[in-house]
């Protein structure tokens, strides 16, 4: 992979990336997440795969097993573990996933709390707010219509996932230089599945302050 | 260059025990070939109760012999120290009412608690209690025990933790790791029990609550969600039962004892023991006597349910939770494990079999397995256990201050730890030197609702206009759920200094302070020991001497002898109450080199005399 340096151990050349190749040493690990599980760069991945991999470089790489090291093999192990971990978290979940290659792309990301609804969303989330607004007011025969539109959402949410898994085929199927374009769709659809996601959280909590 | 790394490490390999150290009891546990054991004290004990006194002399009584001194001189004992562990006056405002800590002023930070006329930081106090453990297990292993694993509650916060260590350090401990209670239970059970599945671990304490979900495969322990609350625990039964008795005694005796310690503390222990009769029989009896008075109380069980069910309750909805966050449904557990003292309550096995809707473990002793658990993941640290592994999480997120008092979220709960997130600061105003990130812990959306850990200033910026510095600031939360920032400027590439502002707890210069007196404690302690030693030594030398003078060898000596040997002696009595044991030891043999002829003509009158005698026989 790219991430190959010398060995601070050993002095090798070339012959680390997460351990030296030859006195096998824990080195300074890669930041990049497909790098550090050896994967590909693809949108799809097989998450019991990945679970196995992630189990194998725990036991490697988790700082139980420097405790009586060195004292930089130890700020390795942790700076490992902790790259390992967070990348575990982003690689499994796929919308994560994807929004780390998007970043990693140079794609800007939409804001977290991006309050632009998407035109054609703008019907739905018009009912829902006047529907929420009457809840909060007290009115809870609105209940049921909360109910329903949570589902349409749910639905909605659900049709977006398949459009996007066969995106991830399109783009891990596509030549380098198609891949952008991919991205690029794949991109509007997660920022409008971001936007109903948020639609859904919002109805969650005004239903469990309701039942509390 | 070799090719492969021979471990020198093991040559020089230390133990390192397993520490417990709870809210009303504590353990030390150590790992035998066999597995894992307690460590007993010199009676055989194998807890050590969490009270400290502080003697008249200064000294600290720790454990059982500190149980008598609640009652006897509760003004100088302390119990249940831990509540207290990383916490400021005011979050203890509610404890103030239930429990007789004696709290000094300015206690905003870090509580000092008043022992006698001392004054002490939790962390001072439960470092007493490790130093037992610490004795304990030095006398029983026969080697010095300087590294350890501690357990904590695994929702304890970050400042909570950090007082952890803290008093660790303070007892001599170099604290390899702290394990939450309820992952270091499943360690302990995991040894025998089925190798893979989903477990739940229940654990209510004396003082806290914690349940943690675990997926076990092929030796690794991965924690998928963790919840709990710190306040919430047996202690909180006790106080219900002692407040239902205090203001029973107070209508038939017409006397309000809330207020005497010592009567607080005999109700106490009094309530406790039929708390605890209560878990194997339908009823028992409240009963005290306290100067020479009587009252008795017979309390039946379905009255003690009534009583304690809200308490009971209340550990249901961070279960529910724990489940949610991991995504699983009561019927997903395989297994559930039950820790702490409290779990022995049949109403609490109740809940959890209803909860959970399988009949949970006990095999194991609740009070003990923690301790067992910790003594594991020790001799997984020490490397003696290499097929089992634990991935922990942190249990609360972590987040920094943005405008408005608004928190953003870096690091979210049941995240595997070690975790971290990076974040780019610049500055707002131009010429600026100072960036301050308050950092807190906790699930609400405003600063306010969450716990304050800690102001990181950013220092010494390079002056330039607003918005040009760019500042990369890395949050790490380390295997033990602590905290490490560390920072680099992006444009010189050159590390950015960090001065750390905990909102709780000791900072470091005072942690190193303590250290040192605890240092400066022993080493006196030490020396107070060898002075005396070279005294009685002093004493025995004289005495020879003095008997001596009566015996036929004094006779055979020269007058320049015995004025030599009259001198050596008035030099010794001279420095026998000094402080310095070298110049004791010194005279001595002095005295030593002045009687050596006199010894030897002893030693040859001994002789003749005894041959003389074998020539009657």
């Amino acid at each position: 992979m790219a991430h190959l340096h010398d060995c601070w151990h050993c002095g090798a050349k070339d012959a680390a990336s997460l351990f030296c190749r030859y006195c096998n040493t824990i080195q300074a690990p890669t930041p990049d997440y497909y790098e550090f599980f050896d994967l590909p760069r693809r949108l799809g991945l097989d998450p019991e795969d990945l679970k196995n991999r992630f189990y194998m470089l725990s036991r490697l790489l988790h700082p139980d097993r420097y405790t009586r090291r060195s004292e930089q093999e130890k700020r390795f192990s942790l700076e490992a573990s902790s790259i390992l971990n967070d990348a575990y978290r982003v690689l499994k979940d796929p919308i994560q996933r994807a929004e780390y290659v998007l970043r990693q792309e140079g794609f800007p990301i939409g804001d977290q709390r991006n309050k632009d609804v998407p035109p054609e969303l703008l019907e739905e989330v018009f009912e829902l707010n006047m529907a929420l607004d009457e809840l909060r007011g007290g009115d809870l025969e609105v209940l049921p219509q909360l109910d329903a539109m949570r589902r349409k959402f749910l639905d909605m949410l659900a049709d977006l996932d398949r459009d996007l898994e066969s995106l991830f085929a399109r783009h891990d199927g596509a030549p380098e230089d198609a891949r952008r374009q991919v991205l690029a769709q794949i991109r509007s659809l997660l920022n409008r599945r971001r936007y109903i996601s948020n639609l859904v959280q919002e109805v969650d909590k005004q239903l469990t302050a309701r039942n509390a | 260059m070799s090719t492969f790394q021979i471990d020198f490490s093991s040559a020089q390999k230390r133990r390192i025990v397993g520490i417990d150290l709870g809210t009303t009891n504590s353990l030390a546990a150590f790992m035998d070939l066999t597995g894992p054991e307690i460590i007993p004290g010199a009676d055989g004990s194998r807890m050590v109760p969490s009270i400290v006194s502080l003697a008249a002399d200064g000294s600290f009584v720790v454990g059982e012999a500190a149980r008598r001194l609640l009652i006897d001189a509760p003004e100088r004992t302390v119990y249940s120290v831990k509540r207290l562990m990383g916490r400021g006056r005011q979050d203890v405002a509610e404890e103030l009412k239930l429990f007789p800590f004696r709290i000094a002023e300015g206690s905003e930070q870090v509580i000092r608690l008043a022992l006698g006329d001392r004054m002490f930081t939790p962390p001072e106090i439960s470092a007493q209690i490790l130093k037992e453990l610490k004795r304990r297990a030095e006398h029983y292993l026969g080697e010095e025990i300087t590294q350890a694993v501690i357990t904590v509650p695994a929702y304890f916060n970050d400042a909570q933790r950090q007082a952890t260590r803290d008093a660790g350090r303070i007892a001599g401990l170099e604290v390899l790791r702290l394990v939450n209670e309820p992952t270091a239970a499943s360690l302990a059970y995991g040894l025998d029990k089925r190798k893979e599945g989903i477990i739940a671990v229940y654990d209510l304490g004396g003082g806290t609550f914690d349940i943690s979900i675990l997926r076990l495969h092929e030796g690794i322990f991965e924690v998928l969600s963790t919840n709990g609350d710190t306040h919430l625990g047996g202690d909180d039964i006790d106080n219900r039962l002692l407040a239902i008795a205090l203001e029973d005694i107070a209508s038939e005796w017409g006397e309000d004892l809330s207020h005497n310690g010592e009567a607080v503390q005999t109700i106490r222990q009094a309530v406790i023991r039929a708390k605890e009769e209560l878990s194997f029989r339908p009823a028992a009896v409240i009963d005290i006597e306290y100067r020479g008075r009587r009252y008795q109380r017979e309390l039946r069980r379905e009255l003690f349910e009534n009583l304690i069910r809200d308490i009971v309750d209340r550990t249901l909805g961070p279960c529910r939770q724990a489940m949610r966050d991991a995504g699983l449904e009561p019927e997903q557990i395989d297994e559930v494990v039950l820790v702490g003292g409290s779990t022995r309550i049949p109403m609490v096995r109740r809940a959890v079999e209803a909860l959970f809707k399988a009949k949970p473990h006990s095999e194991l002793n609740p009070d003990e397995v923690v301790a067992l658990g910790a003594a594991v993941q020790a001799a997984i640290l020490s490397g003696d256990v290499q097929d089992k592994l634990l991935l922990d999480v942190t249990p609360l997120s972590l987040g920094i201050e943005t405008m408005g008092g608004v928190v953003s979220k870096l690091i979210h709960r049941n995240s595997t730890i070690p975790a971290s997130a990076t974040e780019v600061f610049t500055t707002s105003v131009d010429g600026q030197r100072n960036v301050l990130i308050h950092v807190v812990q906790g699930e609400r959306e405003l600063v306010k609702d969450c716990r304050s850990l800690a102001r990181f200033d950013l220092k010494d910026i390079e002056p330039m206009p607003a918005g040009m510095a760019r500042i990369e600031v890395r949050f790490l939360i380390d295997a033990n759920g602590i905290l490490n920032v560390t920072a680099r400027d992006l444009r010189s590439g050159k590390e950015q200094s960090i001065e750390v502002k905990p909102s709780y707890g000791l900072t470091e210069e005072q942690v190193e302070a303590m250290i040192r007196e605890s240092y400066e404690k022993a080493e006196e302690d030490l020396r107070e020991r060898q002075v005396r030693e070279a005294r009685v030594e002093a004493d025995n030398i004289l005495a020879a001497v003095d008997k001596a003078r009566m015996s036929d060898a004094w006779l055979e000596l020269t007058g320049d002898e015995r004025a030599a040997i009259d001198a050596a002696i008035n030099e010794l009595q001279v420095v026998y109450h000094s402080n310095d044991h070298h110049l004791i030891r010194d005279r001595i043999e002095k005295l030593d080199a002045a009687t050596r002829r006199l010894a030897e003509t002893l030693m040859n009158t001994a002789v003749r005399q005894a041959l003389k005698g074998t020539k009657i026989e």
